[in-house]
Parts: C-alpha cells; sequence; structure tokens
C-alpha cells in the first residue's frame, strides 16, 4: 500500500460538495502535485488531509494507519504537517521562535519541570533549539534567526513556514501553493528548496497554480475540477489531457464551431 | 541588499541602546534596585506611602495574572475581579474558621479559584474576542451577586470583618512591622519569577501561538483546548493569591470591594503597561494606582484626566509604554551556544 492512500474522500457544505469521491496516493519520497482551477477544493482536500474538517465519507490511510477524522494535533504527531496558502506565521515571535512552536508536539518535558528548570528540562529545551538552528541553516535562514517573523521579505516567510512544518518532525509535507506571489527568480529557488527537501527523504504533496513549478519537479500530477476528480498522471501527460486543458481553458474553438 | 537591512536592527534606536545597557549592567542594576526596595520601609514613609506601595504591589500580581491570559494568549477578560474576589473570601473564611495561617489559606483560594478557572475556560473555547469578553464579564458579575446573597458564608453584603494577619514563625506580619511589605514583595518576585520562566518553554511559547494564530498553532500540533485552560487556570490562581493578600492587608473584604471597575482596572495596567510583557505589569501598576493619589489636586478632574491619559495612550502608543518587542538577540544557553561553536568549527 502506498505512503498516503486516500479513498474516495467526500466533504459537503451544506447542499455544496466540496470535494466529491477524491482518491489519490503518494509512495514515500514522492512529489505530488493537486492542481485545479480556483475554487476547485484543492485546500478543502487539505483541510481534510489535516484534520481541520471531518470527512463525509472515504478513508484516509497513512503509513498504514487510518488518520481520518482525527484531532490535528494527533494527524501532527503522526508526521504530517502543512504550509498555508496566505503565510500564517507567528508575526510576532522571532524567527527561531516560529521554528521552537513547531517542535513543540515532540517536546516531552512537562509544565512543572519547565517551571522548576530541571535538568531534563534544560536538555530537551538546549536539544529542540539547537534543532531549530540547523533547520534554519539548512534552509538558508540562519541570519535572520533574531528577527521577527514579519520583518522577513515574502519569499523568505514561505520558507520558514515550510521550516516551521519540518520542525514538526513531520515525514509528509503538505505545500499549499508555495510559489504564490513570488516572482520567477523566487519561485526557482523554491524549486531547488523543494527538491532538497525531496533528496532528504521528505515526502511532498503540493497544491501549486504556477505550472513551470509544477511541471518541473511534480513525479504525479492529480487534477481536481469542482470537486471532482478528472485526471492524474505524469507532467507530460497532464500538460497534453483535454480535460485539463478545458477545465482550465474551456471548451476548445473546434468544439465552439461543432455547435 | 534587503537582507541585511532586515538582520542588521536596523535603526540601532533609542530601545536598543536601552537593552543593551540594561544587559550589559544586569547584576548592578539587579542589585541595587534589590536594595532599594529592601531598605524602602526605613527610610522612614508614612504609613500611607507603604500602604500604596503595598497595593501597587497587589496590583503588579493582578497585573501579571490577568496578563497570562489576555497578554501572552490573547483572551481578554473583563470579569478578573471574579478571580481576586474567590480568592479574598475562601482564604479569610478558611483563615477565620479554622485559624489556618496565610499561605496555606491563599493557596486554597487559588486553587478554588483555579477550578472556576477550568469552568469558565472550557465553554468559552468557542468564544473569541468581544464575546469571550462578554462571558468574563458575566461571570464577575455573577460572583459578586452570589457573594452578597449567601448570607449563611460571605456574611452578603455586610462582607467579612476581622481577617487575620499572615504570621511567619510565629510572628504577626503588620504594616507596622513592614511583614506585610515585605510578604508582598516576596509574592511579587514569586509570581514575577513564575511568569518569566513560564513564557520561557514550550508552554509560553504555545499562548503566544494560540494568541497570533489560532489555527498555525492548532497545525502545529497544539493543544488548544488544553492550553486555553491552562491560561485561565493560572491566571485565576495567581489573581486569586491576589486577592487572600489583600483580604489580609485590609482586614475586611465586602463584594463592594470586587466590583466591575477592579477588572477594568487591571485590564488598564495590563494594556498601559504593554501586553504581554512583564516589565510592562510593574509600570502599569505604579502608574495607575499612583495616579489618583499624586493628583488629589485636581479633586473632580482626576478621573477625567485619568480617562484622556487611557485615550492618548491608545492613540499614540497602543502597545502600551513598555510594550515593545526586545531587541536582543534570542538568548542561547552556553550549551547550545558552545554546540553551535563545535558545528562551525567542524567544517564537514
Amino acid at each position: 500500500m502506498a505512503y498516503l492512500q486516500v479513498n474516495g474522500i467526500t466533504k459537503r457544505f451544506g447542499g455544496i460538495v466540496a470535494v466529491d469521491k477524491v482518491s489519490f496516493e503518494v509512495n514515500e519520497g514522492e512529489i505530488v502535485s493537486i492542481i485545479g482551477p480556483n475554487g476547485a477544493g484543492k485546500t478543502t482536500v487539505f483541510n481534510m488531509l489535516t484534520g481541520v474538517y471531518k470527512i463525509d465519507e472515504g478513508e484516509i490511510i497513512f503509513d498504514g494507519k487510518p488518520i481520518h477524522n482525527l484531532k490535528p494535533q494527533q494527524i501532527v504527531k503522526s508526521g504530517i504537517s502543512r504550509t498555508f496558502q496566505n503565510i500564517r506565521l507567528f508575526q510576532d515571535l522571532r524567527v527561531v521562535e516560529n521554528v521552537l512552536v513547531g517542535t513543540h508536539i515532540r517536546t516531552k518535558y512537562n509544565l512543572l519541570e519547565s517551571v522548576i528548570r530541571s535538568p531534563k528540562f534544560r536538555k530537551e529545551e538546549d536539544e529542540k533549539v539547537f534543532r531549530a538552528i540547523e533547520i534554519l541553516k539548512s534552509i538558508g535562514l540562519d541570519h535572520y534567526r533574531d528577527d521577527y517573523a514579519e520583518n522577513l521579505p515574502y519569499g523568505d516567510q514561505r520558507k520558514l513556514e515550510i521550516a516551521r512544518a519540518i520542525a514538526t518532525g513531520a515525514k509528509l509535507i503538505l505545500l499549499d501553493e508555495p510559489a504564490a506571489g513570488m516572482n520567477p527568480q523566487e519561485s526557482e529557488e523554491l524549486l531547488q528548496f523543494i527538491r532538497s527537501l525531496k533528496q532528504k527523504g521528505y515526502t511532498i504533496i503540493m497544491i501549486e497554480h504556477d505550472m513551470s513549478v509544477v511541471m518541473n519537479i511534480s513525479d504525479r500530477i492529480y487534477v481536481i475540477d469542482h470537486g471532482k476528480p478528472i485526471a492524474s498522471g505524469l507532467p507530460a501527460e497532464i500538460a497534453n489531457n483535454e480535460r485539463v486543458i478545458e477545465a482550465y481553458l474551456g471548451r476548445g474553438r473546434k468544439n465552439a464551431e461543432d455547435k | 541588499m534587503v537582507k541585511k537591512m532586515v538582520s542588521e536592527k536596523s535603526g540601532k534606536g533609542f530601545i536598543y541602546n536601552l537593552e543593551t545597557f540594561i544587559s550589559k549592567y544586569k547584576l548592578p542594576i539587579g542589585i541595587i534596585s534589590i536594595v532599594i526596595l529592601l531598605v524602602v520601609p526605613h527610610l522612614g514613609f508614612s504609613q500611607y506611602i507603604m500602604n500604596i506601595l503595598i497595593k501597587i504591589g497587589i496590583y503588579i500580581m493582578l497585573g501579571l495574572g490577568l496578563n497570562i491570559l489576555t497578554g501572552y494568549t490573547g483572551l481578554v477578560s473583563l470579569g478578573h475581579a471574579g478571580f481576586v474576589a474567590i480568592g479574598a473570601y475562601t482564604a479569610s473564611i478558611i483563615a477565620i474558621k479554622s485559624g489556618m495561617n496565610f499561605i496555606p489559606s491563599a493557596i486554597l483560594g487559588g486553587l478554588l479559584a483555579a477550578v472556576f478557572g477550568i469552568l469558565l475556560g472550557l465553554p468559552t473555547l468557542r468564544l473569541t474576542g468581544t464575546y469571550l469578553s462578554i462571558v468574563t464579564l458575566g461571570f464577575g458579575e455573577i460572583v459578586r451577586t452570589v457573594l452578597m446573597n449567601w448570607d449563611s458564608v460571605t456574611n452578603g453584603t455586610l462582607g467579612v470583618k476581622g481577617i487575620p494577619k499572615p504570621e511567619i514563625f510565629g510572628i504577626k506580619l503588620t504594616l507596622a512591622n513592614n511583614g506585610l511589605y515585605y510578604m508582598m514583595l516576596a509574592l511579587v518576585a514569586l509570581i514575577t519569577i513564575f511568569c518569566i520562566v513560564l513564557i520561557n518553554s514550550k508552554t509560553g511559547r504555545a499562548f503566544l501561538a494560540i494568541k497570533t494564530d489560532e489555527m498555525a498553532g492548532v497545525m502545529m500540533g497544539i493543544n488548544v483546548t488544553y492550553y486555553k485552560v491552562l491560561a485561565f487556570v493560572l491566571s485565576a490562581f495567581i489573581s486569586a493569591v491576589a486577592g487572600a493578600f489583600y483580604a489580609t492587608l485590609i482586614g475586611y473584604v465586602d463584594p463592594n470591594s470586587f466590583t466591575f471597575d477592579i477588572s477594568t482596572l487591571i485590564l488598564s495596567i495590563v494594556i498601559l503597561g504593554g501586553m504581554g510583557t512583564v516589565r510592562g505589569m510593574f509600570v502599569g501598576a505604579a502608574v495607575l494606582i499612583s495616579f489618583p493619589e499624586v493628583s488629589r489636586k485636581l479633586m473632580d478632574y482626576r478621573f477625567v484626566v485619568y480617562g484622556l491619559i487611557l485615550v492618548f495612550m491608545m492613540r499614540f502608543r497602543p502597545q502600551g509604554l513598555l510594550g515593545w518587542k526586545s531587541q536582543m538577540p534570542y538568548k542561547l544557553s552556553k550549551n547550545v551556544k558552545k554546540r553551535l561553536q563545535d558545528l562551525e568549527n567542524s567544517p564537514s
């Protein structure tokens, strides 16, 4: 079975079916993209994967265990973390503190131990701070360590979100439009960065509109439109798939003439 | 170019210089302030002044207590007088009925308030912003109404009289022997240290994360329910201990000692001093408690001036008097520094 197996998940908001029987699978170490026009239900899929929304039908199996309808913190603990379409950093916290919040779920000391500053607290806190700095170094943000997140340039804020997601100890990282609002040079950098994550053994699911990013790094692509899956396959297949082109651009001229 | 500017601590302004100065002379500044605080009672100030100083101390504790909830976690409470009242009444009644000393009875008062903190925290989890504030406001009023009407226990509107003074090693702590002043110092010091160690731990970071972006916090695996209730519990406990101390200082409590005005005063201290800072609580309490005293000359106009100050503060310095963000580097422990150095020395 695949690393992440999504079988026919459905989400309804009242009478609207936002996501309708979407299935996909992701193997360990893959980069999989989910694309589709605006409002297709891509972010809803992410929200279902991360436990923000309960699913109405279907199942999500991660690493052999069902994770659908678990609480978000249980899902994070099982090894899935995400970034957001609109950057949601802890703007008032320092860069290093943002990453430290990411380590929260793997930090074991309790309240009493932290208040009396026990040896266990010191040891673990030191470990997490060191780990946070390591992540910042690996991602090329260490020179910002003491700055407040809100003062970072846009592209680096996106990177910091990814750093924070890595800090949770996640193996599967969901990136929600990581290249949104980036200039070509920034998205090229991002591309390299996501590739380096793959080399480090992370599995990545990405929602993205920037086709130069999607086509370049995806191992496979799933396309959804109006909540329904319409295509899946290798980047080259998707680029030439008529239903996909139709979903994005509408019917071609040939069809219009047929009428 | 842009990158450089951000990390350069751009401006290196007044705050930066001030913080550098303080961190450079941390030890002498600390020793001098401690010595001053310790010798104040022996400088011959009148009991009136000493009373105000102790009152400032109580409001520092209350400010620190509310700061955990409002400053760190971002939950605005307009009913903290309720927790203060629970602490004051519980500790006083226990002390009178059983002859228990101040410290255990204050802890019991704090624990009971903490239970109410859970009760108030749980149903309000789904509420944020103004809705939550209204619920806490209601809580404060309910506590006061119960105290007023539960005659058999609280003696109704007449209040509880003859609250014993704290005793340590058989010595009664009073205003005259400055025992209460030193006890205030000890309590303020304890609570201050608690707040500082709390905020510099995963608990503190979870609070701040919830305040800044609850959703992002959830996605980092923070159990928001637990931490919100925890903030209520800690905040209620500290406020109740301060309330118990207030009761033993005055020797008398009645329901009208814990009106909505007290709740807003505590909140004003937090906002004026600088939400989410410890230093701000000291300045906020000192300014707002001493102001009515030093401005007696203004007579009836003093509360107009008081209001105007708050309005202008919100207009021109909404982050509070001392509400700046530290510009000092994030403090690393020696161990981490050493490991980082090792890492640099062995480029592999």
